[in-house]
């Protein structure tokens, strides 16, 4: 069993790590497929540190959360959470204000997710996805709000067709997905108004 | 030559010194302490923490010197001090019906379980001005009695053994507890927030719509169920003892509106309820909240809603003096360039009116 | 006594969460209004405190920090909001638009093109375009969830039936990337055009409407218009009577009260760095002091 003083350290300076994580995440959700750096955070067995970062800047009571079966598979990712952030995590993924995707391969069809309502469409839910690489791989060209014409990102990215499936934002709008993209303390976002223009 | 104009900060840091100057008037008169206003201008101070939404009498004591007796001010001063403070939770709910009882009136029944005590009031009191109090005055002790051992019920408690009034709604003990300055409010609301914004509203606003209720505009039928005034226990459950720890007793004062019943082909008619609670002796507040509680309740209650009182978005969006105020005299900022704009416009508009009424003068009379 | 102790730029942690998670979604869902839970500030409604908690919840130790009022720096309550951050932040301050990495602001946008990485956080006092054809939220937010905004062509065109122009001035509605109706706050419509494809994120704040919204660098925002009655910027038609500047908003001095008025740029920033560069108006003070020993 893991102790408190076992427990993975969250940020060394909470106020100004959150506040840099923050303007990371501000910055990536700005402008879409830029890649971001994030501070180290101590994290768990199975999460990123960008991912740790995030979750220790931007969840607590008020955010349910959702764990996929690898985030689940151990209790290090959960007891972590509930220590450092108190947010609860659920069960029914249409209830989660995030999910944390620690094999994107297996990322659920996103109709499990919460789109918002065309009323509140901020009521939805964010994905933070865990992947290989986000400067090597193929290369995806992207167009959108926050983006000077079109952006390429290089990337590895599971599922292959996670851009074919974010398309139903486009069918949704206002109400969709938005998703972070992390690997190591890199990140990348893709909010709901970003398309895909190609893929390489 | 043109010299804009600069200094600003200089003049912020002269204004405050006068004002602090202001404040303290003539310096030749003793200044007044936190103790006196708490204990002299009491109905001022528990204006200030029913509004203010924080119970602390030597705060609001403070925030009442501090805004110079302006009450919308010290409210203001303490629901910025309250913004601040952690929160650990919600206590217990208060047990009114064990409430260590100074006054109470009921004007539905002659006499009460308990009985009636007429307590510290101004009703009966001649508004004569009174030149005693001006000289300074020692008032007599007041007078003293046993306490009764017997219990003070509700009016409506006893109304509602019968069925004569609808149930009070039983709260769900897990539900979480609505709370307007941590969530955004979204309408329609829930009567937790509703009470809650009513609770934190205007006295004056409450009182002026209670009163437009009375003169007919949806008019609800009210009587005075009971006002009672007094202490009541104030208890929050630990949750790592187990068992809910008492933090000390609050004074408080609740009123509870008998309003006009309700009944269909299914349902017995019974009376309606409107409630009003408020931190302190608050009588006018809380009779005026209960008024426009009961008001709010139309949509619940399936009647129409057709006067303002009963508008749930327009009351609960205005009766917060502290953004009303904010927003009425944020006119006195500068307004310099959308003023601008706006004149820029209507002399254009004038121009092409003037151009407009020179030339076809002729062209009307033809027509 | 409870003595009161501060956190880092004021808001506590919490509050700072929740904000951060609404600028998130207003990045993500440009020119929706999210609905937060604004707090009570130590300044009034109406004095900024929704820009403030933007700024409050965005601004780091790295940070400089611009803040204007009617484009200029020296206002009084421009001054106290830059002394509130000095004050409860400690971060750098500055009246240069282009040094600064946050600027908060109150009815324009700065005449100086902003860059990337900039930050602009307006004060908005009342953030639904529709409010004043609909004064119900229930209604309003049902015409967005609809993009059904009928009721402002029709009000635009009434304006132009009775005027013969569209007579809205300052708070002139924008579309922003094709889908939301969005009130810009009071800014003249001269600053209007700024707002599309601009290079810096805007974050907007109503704190007492407790609404975030923003838009997000390189979106499109257009006003609103009719064919026949093409959106046109406003300036009054004079040049700058300090910097001789032809492209700024001006300001209007009332010199005396017999119908004596100049004009002088809005933007104290950019006239002072016109006059700073050599240029002058007709009322300039003698030359600036660097010129005058160089």
């Amino acid at each position: 069993m893991t102790t408190i003083a076992e427990m993975p350290a969250g940020f060394s300076d909470k106020v100004l790590s959150a506040q840099s994580t923050f303007r990371s995440v501000m910055d990536a959700m700005a402008r879409p497929g830029s890649i971001q750096r994030i501070v180290a955070a101590g994290a768990p067995l199975g999460m990123m540190p960008g991912a740790a970062a995030i979750a220790l800047t931007l969840f607590d009571h008020d955010t349910p959360i959702w764990l996929d079966s690898k985030m689940s598979a151990g209790p290090d990712v959960g007891k972590w959470l509930k220590f450092h952030t108190s947010a609860p995590v659920v069960a029914d993924s249409s209830m989660a204000s995030f999910a944390l995707i620690g094999d994107p391969q297996s990322l659920p069809a996103l109709e499990r997710f919460a789109f918002g309502s065309n009323e509140y469409p901020d009521r939805s839910t964010t994905l933070i996805l865990q992947v290989e690489s986000l400067s090597d791989g193929p290369v995806v060209e992207l167009q959108g709000p926050g983006i000077d014409g079109t952006a390429g990102l290089h990337a590895s990215l599971q599922p292959r067709d996670l851009f074919e499936r974010l398309s139903i934002n486009a069918a949704l709008f206002p109400r969709g997905i938005d998703v972070v993209l992390v690997h190591d303390d890199s990140i990348v976002a893709i909010p709901r108004t970003t398309r895909l223009v190609k893929k390489g | 030559m043109y010299v804009a104009v600069k200094g600003g900060e200089r003049a912020i840091e002269n204004a405050h010194r006068l004002l602090a100057h202001e404040r303290r008037g003539d310096r030749d008169v003793p200044e007044l302490s936190i103790e006196q206003i708490s204990e002299q201008l009491s109905l001022g101070v528990d204006r200030v923490m029913t509004e203010g939404s924080l119970y602390d009498r030597e705060l609001a004591a403070l925030a009442v010197k501090q805004a110079r007796g302006d009450l919308i001010e010290a409210i203001f001063l303490v629901r910025a001090f309250r913004a601040t403070l952690p929160r650990f939770g919600a206590t217990e709910p208060v047990d009114t019906g064990a409430m260590q009882v100074r006054r109470r009136v009921s004007s539905t029944f002659k006499d009460i379980p308990g009985g009636q005590i007429l307590g510290p009031t101004f009703d009966y009191t001649h508004r004569l001005l009174d030149p005693q109090l001006a000289e300074g005055f020692a008032p007599e002790a007041p007078a003293t009695g046993h306490a009764s051992a017997a219990a003070t019920p509700r009016v409506t408690d006893i109304l509602g053994r019968d069925g004569l009034i609808e149930p009070s709604p039983a709260g769900d003990k897990d539900a979480p507890v609505g709370d307007l300055t941590r969530e955004p409010l979204n309408f329609p609301a829930d009567r937790d927030l509703r009470l809650q914004n009513l609770a934190r509203a205007d006295e004056g606003f409450l009182l002026a719509l209670g009163y437009s209720s009375q003169r007919g505009y949806g008019r609800n039928h009210p009587f005075a169920g009971e006002i009672r005034f007094g202490e009541v226990e104030v208890e929050f459950m630990a949750e790592d003892a187990g068992f809910a720890v008492p933090l000390g007793s609050i004074a408080l004062t609740e009123c509870q509106m008998v309003n006009q019943f309700k009944g269909s082909a299914t349902e017995a008619p019974c009376f309606t309820r409107g409630y009003g609670l408020a931190f302190g002796h608050s009588e006018r507040k809380t009779m005026s909240m209960a008024l426009v509680d009961r008001s709010l309740r139309a949509r619940e209650l399936g009647e129409e809603v057709i006067a303002p009182g009963q508008d749930e978005e327009f009351v609960m969006s205005h009766s917060d003096n502290v953004q009303a105020t904010g927003f009425v005299e944020h006119l006195k900022l500068p307004h310099y360039v959308d003023f601008q704009s706006e004149l820029g416009l209507l002399r254009k508009l004038r121009q092409e009116f003037a151009g407009a009424n020179v030339t076809p003068p002729m062209q009307e009379a033809a027509e | 006594m409870n003595a009161p102790a501060y956190n880092f730029a004021y808001l506590d942690e919490q509050t700072k969460r929740m904000i951060r998670r609404a600028i998130l979604k207003a990045i993500a869902i440009p020119g929706y209004q999210v609905p937060f839970a604004s707090r009570e500030m130590p300044m009034p409604y109406g004095w900024g405190t929704g820009g403030v908690q933007v700024t409050a919840a965005i601004l780091g130790p790295a940070d400089v920090l611009k803040v204007i009022d009617q484009g200029s720096d020296d206002t009084t309550n421009a001054i106290s909001i830059r002394k509130f951050f000095g004050k409860t932040a400690g971060v750098a301050t500055t009246t240069s638009t282009a040094d600064a990495t946050v600027i908060q602001t109150r009815h324009r946008i700065p005449e100086a093109p902003l860059h990337a990485g900039q930050v602009l956080v307006y004060q908005v006092p009342i953030p639904e375009p529709l409010r004043f054809l609909e004064p119900r939220e229930t209604e309003t937010r049902r015409m967005h969830a609809l993009g059904e905004y009928g009721l402002m062509h029709v009000k635009l065109y009434e304006d132009i039936a009775r005027f013969g122009h569209i007579a809205t001035s300052y708070a002139y509605p924008v579309k922003v990337n094709a889908r939301y109706v969005m009130d810009p706050s009071p800014t003249p419509k001269f600053d209007n055009p700024k707002m599309d494809n601009c290079p810096a994120l805007q974050l907007f704040g109503a704190g007492r409407e407790k609404r975030i919204y923003a838009i997000p660098p390189h979106t499109e925002v257009v006003s609103l218009d009719f064919e026949d009655h093409p959106f046109t910027r406003y300036r009054f038609d004079a040049p700058c009577a300090l910097c001789g500047a032809g492209d700024s908003y001006l300001d209007e001095i009332v010199t005396d009260d017999k119908g004596g008025r100049m004009f002088v740029c809005s933007d104290t920033d950019y006239c002072g760095s016109r006059q700073s560069a050599g240029h002058r108006g007709s009322e300039s003070a003698a030359p600036h002091k660097e010129r005058a020993h160089g």
